[in-house]
């Protein structure tokens, strides 16, 4: 569905991608791991167009989408939630969720998304006239989740879903997120907590200093690669220590 | 001395520039960008005015509307042409691109018109008086105050009940995560432009009409006041706009009646004394808005 190839990156003159490929296929569960500046955001945002990257090729379904904006992006089927939620505080929930249609609304199928998502997420429904700014994180964060549900997108990449939030919260937030993996939506998960992230995902890949260290199984990870590592930025050096 | 004819005179006084000051709020909120062109499209709606009466035969409504209809395009044309360009450099540039759309702007008139003020033809209830018990005002002032009710209605209504409202209040709050919705940038901020040159358009009508002339430079003292305003009421939201606006058309009568006639031309040095105090002790203005500080890349 998602084949990246040689992907760059920069932010000025700091590179931040040195040719990454990764592939997601459809309706798989793909985690990108790695600590803190190892360029998992940076990935994200050059797929959904918030970054233009330098050189390689994003294809998605077959066509070339780099370097295109974000809002070509979304229409294209790719929806991403941003870390920290980026909830828009001054905007009811109800209004968020209008907002995350945008280009898919249709005024039959907005009423039965909408219910939808009060079934993934009842407390949405309980909220739903109150501003977005007003609810505790981890209520905004499955608003976000759910904003990004509503253009009803073939792929969702999640950035740090689980960041700032209570270790309760974060247990439903990953139980959601395979649940929609179940109900067969593709979804390419960036997430700095590895150890939690690999209980759930198909496949991973590690990025370390913007290379991809290593990609497959989690249990060929959990196997190679010391996963504490990946918390604490790995060795001095930058980089995690994979065992061959 | 506080009487109905000063309670009116003020309302309609902080309307004219409630109005004002929403028009540059509304580019603002959206682009971070202080838009010091915003003056020139008023300045062009008097001058379609005064084309529009003097030379042709179009009817005084007909002059009106195509006069706000003016500032409205002129105001998206530069959005278009100047400002869509330099977007994603510097907010600097940006700056000294609109302070080269005002400049531009006022030397296209000063070539093809002339440097001089021209008269522009109002049909007569524009200077009516009428008497409502003991208090006699211009019948403007009570226009001022019905449309800006109107006006404000309609953008309340569009801002809060259809998705580009929505869009446009998202994207004043976060204009990155808006465009991840699906949202064209270019809609939201041209739509901006359109209604803050529309704004500037209708407020000209009544600028335009107390001296019945226009001039080049006609947009400068409009530009301070709804620039003042913003700051005193808070330039992060629509609603501290409005709010900034009435509050300086009442200082500003206020000072007028309690100033002595030794004092009153320094008006305008009281009314910056008190953007000085709050640059320096609120400098976030009345109404703190929600919105974040985050530049349109």
């Amino acid at each position: 569905m998602l084949t990246i190839e040689n992907l760059t990156a920069s932010y000025g003159a700091i590179t931040a991608l040195h040719g990454i490929s990764l592939e997601v296929g459809e309706g798989e569960l793909v985690a990108l791991l790695g600590s803190n500046g190892a360029g998992k955001s940076t990935t994200l945002k050059s797929i959904c167009g918030l970054l233009r990257p330098g050189q390689g090729t994003i294809r998605f379904l077959g066509e070339d989408i780099a370097g295109r904006a974000p809002e070509v992006i979304l229409k294209k089927g790719i929806s991403m939630v941003p870390e920290g939620r980026e909830i828009f505080g001054g905007l009811t929930v109800e209004e968020n969720l209008r907002l995350g249609a945008f280009t898919s609304y249709q005024r039959d199928r907005y009423r039965t998304d909408l219910d939808e998502m009060f079934a993934l997420f009842p407390i949405l429904k309980e909220r739903f006239t109150q501003a977005g700014g007003l609810l505790s994180g981890g209520e905004q964060q499955m608003l976000a989740i759910a904003r990004a549900l509503m253009s009803h997108p073939k792929l969702l990449m999640l950035d740090e879903p689980s960041l700032g939030l209570s270790p309760t919260m974060t247990d439903s937030i990953f139980e959601l997120i395979s649940d929609l993996r179940d109900r067969g939506t593709t979804i390419l998960l960036v997430e700095q907590n590895a150890e939690r992230a690999l209980e759930i995902v198909d496949r991973a890949y590690l990025l370390t200093t913007g290379s991809i260290e290593f990609s497959g199984t989690p249990d060929e990870l959990k196997r190679r690669v010391d996963i504490a590592s990946v918390y604490f930025g790995g060795e001095d050096d930058g980089t995690c220590e994979v065992r061959l | 001395m506080i009487d109905l004819e000063f309670m009116i005179n003020t309302v309609s006084l902080g309307s004219l520039y409630a109005l004002l000051s929403l028009g540059l709020v509304f580019v603002y909120g959206i682009l971070k960008l202080v838009n010091f062109a915003y003056g020139e499209y008023l300045m062009v709606a008097g001058y379609a005015m005064y084309v529009l009466g003097t030379f042709t035969g179009v009817p005084w409504y007909a002059t009106l509307v195509l006069a706000v209809l003016t500032a409205a395009l002129v105001s998206y044309l530069t959005e278009l042409v100047a400002f869509r360009p330099v977007r994603t450099k510097s907010l600097t540039a940006m700056l000294v691109t609109s302070f080269a759309v005002s400049v531009f702007l006022q030397n296209v008139v000063l070539i093809t018109i002339s440097s001089r003020s021209r008269a522009v033809r109002f049909p007569s209830f524009f200077s009516q008086t009428i008497t409502l018990g003991d208090a006699t005002v211009p019948l403007r002032n009570l226009m001022i105050i019905a449309i800006t009710i109107i006006l404000l209605t309609a953008l309340t209504l569009v801002m809060k009940k259809t998705v580009l409202g929505m869009a446009m209040r998202a994207a004043a709050d976060r204009f990155t995560t808006t465009r991840l919705m699906g949202v064209p940038a270019n809609l939201v901020i041209s739509a901006a432009f359109l209604i803050s040159g529309t704004l500037a358009g209708v407020v000209s009508i009544f600028w335009v009409s107390r001296s019945a002339s226009v001039d080049p430079l006609i947009g400068m003292a409009p530009l301070l006041i709804a620039f003042i305003a913003t700051v005193m009421g808070g330039m992060h939201s629509l609603v501290g706009a409005v709010i900034g606006g009435f509050v300086y058309g009442l200082l500003f009568n206020v000072l007028s009646i309690t100033l002595p006639a030794s004092l009153i031309s320094y008006r305008d040095a009281f009314m910056f004394v008190i953007v000085i105090l709050f640059l320096l002790f609120r400098p976030e203005g009345i109404w703190k808005g929600g919105y974040t500080e985050e530049r349109v890349g």
